[in-house]
């Protein structure tokens, strides 16, 4: 049942409206952060360890000092005095959770291949390039830590005065006894153990920072690919001991972000001290290759989930434990990524039982952080895969089990058995219609007629149907989870004495349209044409307020106090327009920008009359200042929690392992819908992202530690040739958490594609005894898991 | 060394080093920073530039091969007039999101339409197979390429 009810009257809301970001990036005109011109900046480029693991005995820096152009070069011992404390982790999810000090450029040792290990400054990107080439660092290699077993064992203890390689334990066990009364007593009791390989996020814009100092005043201008200046603005202060009011923050257009931008990077730091030292603008942007090293990466956890049910499929239990691998060091969120997962192991099912444990550890890998969808994708992907081995257990179709177990619609607002109060949901019509877009039952038949043919290209089916836990986050959860921050945001709604509106948000957009979305939700109230809004964000002198981007919390956060701000906007309008008409302000009505009073229909001041009258102030009501605008910070009540169902269709080719994904079908909710075209695209994005983790991407290390993977060459991000035309609907279930009833879609396609492919590659070789499939199912992959089976043609 | 391209229908001069790659030719001699970079294995398609009419990646040809040659920018391709179809097609169809494979994405879009005159979607697939996206799962933009190419 699709529930229509909706707070928005202005019919500008739910269109699709055409983006207003469009022209400049469809002309060139937009400015990247490598395209800020920036006369007499110095250019910064890094020597990064080739070692896993490595001593460092000594850094040279002769040589590149005497390649044209190079200007300065240091080594981590050179800089050591700069920091006044080693880079952020904001997210210390334990009081004993160890966290290696982590400098912008390491110092004695390095701890991953990529780990910066000294720096050249130079007048031009080629000049600082050369001079790496005249860097001498004498390393001795040390055995390095490469997957989370090894990590666990701690055979190799990659900090010494740590102890050990691991990072913290966290566990959720609301009922321990419970869990294990109902797993004792279960009819079928599934275990399985699943690996996310590392991804690399890969936005099409590589990262890069340039700042801008004023030696004399102490102003600094930090200008970096971000999704989180207002976050970088304090942890930078922290860092570097820089006072926070002279420091500016400013993310120009950012080219994707996918969570690898929501950080404080070395080079962000770095970059800082050095402008500060040279009194010039310093500025680095990372090449592709270097990202493999410079950038986190995300996933990277090896995850066993057991489903305890009754003999009918009715699952009583879930237990899920992780070995979780934070890489070398702890990045910003890096801890509390498994944590936004731990509440979602259970999935959209009703199910009373419920216990999860994290166990993180250190690597000589890349640092991973927070990936698109960030611990919600890893829980969907093993309760989904666990629920298709279960409806093989009990002899049932993986649509019949899902619907067996579905959260029925009447126990909404519903208590989950993690703690979480799920705010709203309807689970079966979404899987239903996703059935219906994909053809279900003929895909079906067409299955059955293969396999009593004995066709060699089989076909597969796979159902994912997913809840999410979005809009980060309700402040006073975050603290019970330790975060170190907030999980508000802020906005200002400003009428111009000229009746055009000002929008200052914290939200920080790098793609998702906000500018539009963010247009159309003051316009709609204010009935004025949504291009005579103007949003104005991601830059910390203008946008002082913010908590950023991530999480899919932009609209249901950010938007929320851009409603908020506007509701009060209008309340103060409605003052001054009844101080106006001479009536009382309950008895006006705002409707297409023009203010009137109910039921005396000539008696009406528009909008702008009210903007102007709030500006000149020469007749206010007593108490009422000047100007109209409002400031609005939300801290949110609750998370929101959009579901969806996705089915996938795949077609595997016994003999080359090749998997084609042939067919793919969604129906998701995320509430009411601000622009439904823009939610489109999140999700075909969203779909193809995970798609990716199911059959092509993963970070590829070699035994020595080097990313054999570093590049797009070898990385394989899909082009349009390998993805397809998906079929797409959504139902509507507004979220009673905020007042648009709006719930967030941002990593929802992520969530829930990859394990729908998987589950449909697992179904289309069930034939020939294939139980189970690594990621990503590439053709060596597929055929070795054919062959272990002990089937197949060959 | 000395090189003379026209970008644009201007004719522009500058002296290189002979190393200089044409993207950044275009764009730190130029100051053309509409072509985009987004990798260093000429795989991602970000830098695409229209040569001699043709799409090319400028991160795959150095400044001094283009030595005489006639290219187009993505700042090049909007008219007096306003927006080149294929523009306007993008929008339309919201085939773009964060917007750095963009320009990139536009000109061999531009070029592929130019060279093949009966596309359907899977023609635009291969033919933009060299052109990564992260954003958009290239479902809007094929539907863009197709509805600029009727």
């Amino acid at each position: 049942m699709t529930v229509t009810d909706t707070p928005f009257a202005g019919g500008i809301v739910g269109e699709a409206r055409l983006r207003k970001e469009d022209p400049a990036l469809l002309t060139g005109e937009a400015k990247f952060i490598d395209d800020l011109d920036l006369p007499g900046a110095l250019w910064v480029a890094c020597v990064r360890s080739p070692h896993a693991h490595a001593r460092i005995n000594s850094v040279d820096t002769s040589e590149a000092l005497a390649v044209a152009g190079v200007v300065a070069a240091y080594s981590g011992e050179d800089l050591a005095d700069t920091w006044v404390a080693p880079l952020p982790c904001a997210w210390p999810v334990t009081d004993d959770m160890k966290n290696p000090a982590h400098f912008p450029v390491a110092q004695g040792k390095a701890n991953y291949a990529g780990d910066i290990v000294a720096v050249v400054v130079a007048t031009s990107r080629y000049a600082a390039a050369d001079g790496l080439e005249g860097v001498v660092v004498d390393y001795e290699p040390l055995e390095a830590v490469l997957t989370v077993e090894d990590a666990e064992s701690d055979r190799v203890v990659i900090y010494e005065d740590l102890g050990t390689n691991v990072s913290y334990e966290w566990p959720l066990i609301p009922d321990p006894e419970g869990v294990d009364a109902a797993f004792e007593a279960a009819e079928h009791h599934i275990t399985e153990t699943y690996v996310h390989q590392r991804l690399i996020p890969a936005p099409m814009e590589p990262r890069g920072v340039a700042v801008v100092p004023a030696p004399h005043n102490g102003d600094m201008t930090l200008y970096s690919s971000t999704q989180i200046p207002h976050v970088l603005k304090v942890m930078a202060a922290l860092t570097l001991g820089v006072p926070e009011q002279k420091l500016r923050v400013v993310a120009p257009s950012v080219g994707g972000g996918f969570g690898c931008k929501l950080n404080v990077y070395a080079e962000e730091i770095l970059c800082m001290a050095l402008a500060q030292r040279h009194g010039v603008p310093v500025r680095w942007t990372e090449s592709r290759t270097e990202a493999a090293g410079s950038t986190i990466q995300g996933r990277a956890q090896r995850q066993t989930i057991e489903l305890a049910a009754d003999a009918d499929g009715k699952l009583t239990a879930v237990r899920a434990t992780l070995l979780a691998d934070m890489g070398a060091y702890l990045q910003l969120v890096a801890p509390g990524v498994p944590l936004l997962g731990a509440f979602l192991y259970h999935g959209l099912y009703d199910v009373p039982l419920y216990s999860f444990t994290c166990k993180s550890v250190f690597t000589n890998l890349t640092p991973t952080d927070a990936y698109r969808g960030a611990g919600r994708p890893e829980a969907t992907y093993a309760i989904e895969r666990g629920m298709d081995a279960l409806a093989v257990a009990v002899g049932v179709g993986a649509d019949e089990i899902r619907s067996r177990n579905f959260i029925p619609t009447e126990k909404f607002p519903y208590d989950s058995p993690a703690g979480l109060v799920f705010d709203s949901g309807n689970y079966q019509p979404a899987l239903d219609r996703a059935k219906e877009l994909v053809g279900w039952d003929a895909r079906m038949a067409e299955q059955a007629e293969r396999r009593a043919a004995g066709s060699t290209t089989h076909l597969g089916l796979g159902i994912s149907t997913y809840v999410e836990m979005c809009g980060l986050a309700p402040s006073r959860v975050l603290a019970s989870l330790n975060y170190g921050a907030g999980g508000w945001e802020s906005a200002t709604v400003r009428v111009l004495p000229t009746c055009k509106v000002q929008v200052v948000t914290g939200a920080t957009p790098h793609g998702q349209g906000h500018e539009t979305c963010w247009s159309m939700i003051v316009a709609d109230r204010l009935g004025v044409d949504p291009d005579d809004v103007e949003v104005l964000h991601s830059d910390t002198a203008i946008s002082p307020l913010g908590m950023d981007t991530y999480g899919s919390r932009s609209l249901s956060v950010g938007g929320t106090a851009i409603w908020m701000a506007t509701e009060k906007v209008v309340e103060k309008a409605a003052t001054i327009a009844a101080h106006m008409l001479e009536a009382n302000p309950e008895d006006l009505e705002l409707t297409g920008g023009v203010f009137s009073v109910k039921g005396s229909p000539d008696a009406e001041v528009p909008l702008a009359g009210v903007a102007f009258a709030a500006f000149t102030a020469h007749d206010l009501p007593d108490g009422v200042e000047p100007n109209l605008q409002a400031q609005v910070t939300w801290d949110p009540p609750n998370f929101t929690f959009p579901f969806g169902a996705h089915i996938a269709v795949v077609e595997i080719d016994e003999v080359t392992g090749a998997v084609d994904l042939i067919d793919y079908a969604a129906c998701d909710d995320c509430g009411n819908q601000i622009n439904p075209m823009i939610v489109e695209g999140q999700v075909h994005g969203g779909i193809v992202q995970g798609v990716a983790q199911a059959l092509w991407e993963e970070a590829v290390y070699d035994e020595d530690g080097q990313c054999r993977s570093a590049n797009l060459a070898d990385y394989l991000v899909p082009s349009a040739a390998e993805c397809i035309e998906m079929k797409l609907d959504h139902t509507v279930t507004p979220s009673p958490t905020n007042p648009m009833g709006v719930k967030g879609i941002g990593e929802a396609g992520t969530i829930a594609s990859t394990p729908a492919v998987m589950n449909a590659v697992v179904d289309a070789l069930r034939p020939l005894g294939v139980t189970g499939m690594a990621m990503p199912a590439s053709p060596m992959t597929v055929r070795r898991a054919i062959e272990a089976a002990g089937g197949g043609a060959s | 060394m000395e090189v003379s391209v026209t970008v644009n229908g201007e004719v522009r001069t500058a002296d290189v080093e002979p190393r200089t790659l044409l993207v950044h030719f275009l764009r730190d001699d130029l100051g053309l920073t509409g072509t985009n970079i987004g990798c260093d294995t000429s795989s991602c398609g970000a830098c695409t530039v229209l040569v001699d009419g043709r799409s090319a990646k400028s991160c795959t040809m150095l400044a001094v091969q283009a030595d005489g040659a006639d290219v187009t920018t993505i700042e090049g391709l909007a008219g007096e007039d306003g927006l080149h179809p294929m523009q306007e097609a993008f929008h339309e169809c919201h085939a773009l999101q964060c917007g750095y494979c963009t320009p990139g994405m536009v000109m061999a879009a531009v070029s592929l339409v130019d060279e093949y005159s009966d596309l359907d979607a899977d023609g635009v697939r291969e033919g933009l197979e060299g052109n990564l996206c992260r954003c958009t799962g290239y479902q809007n933009i094929v539907k863009a390429v197709l509805a600029a190419s009727e």
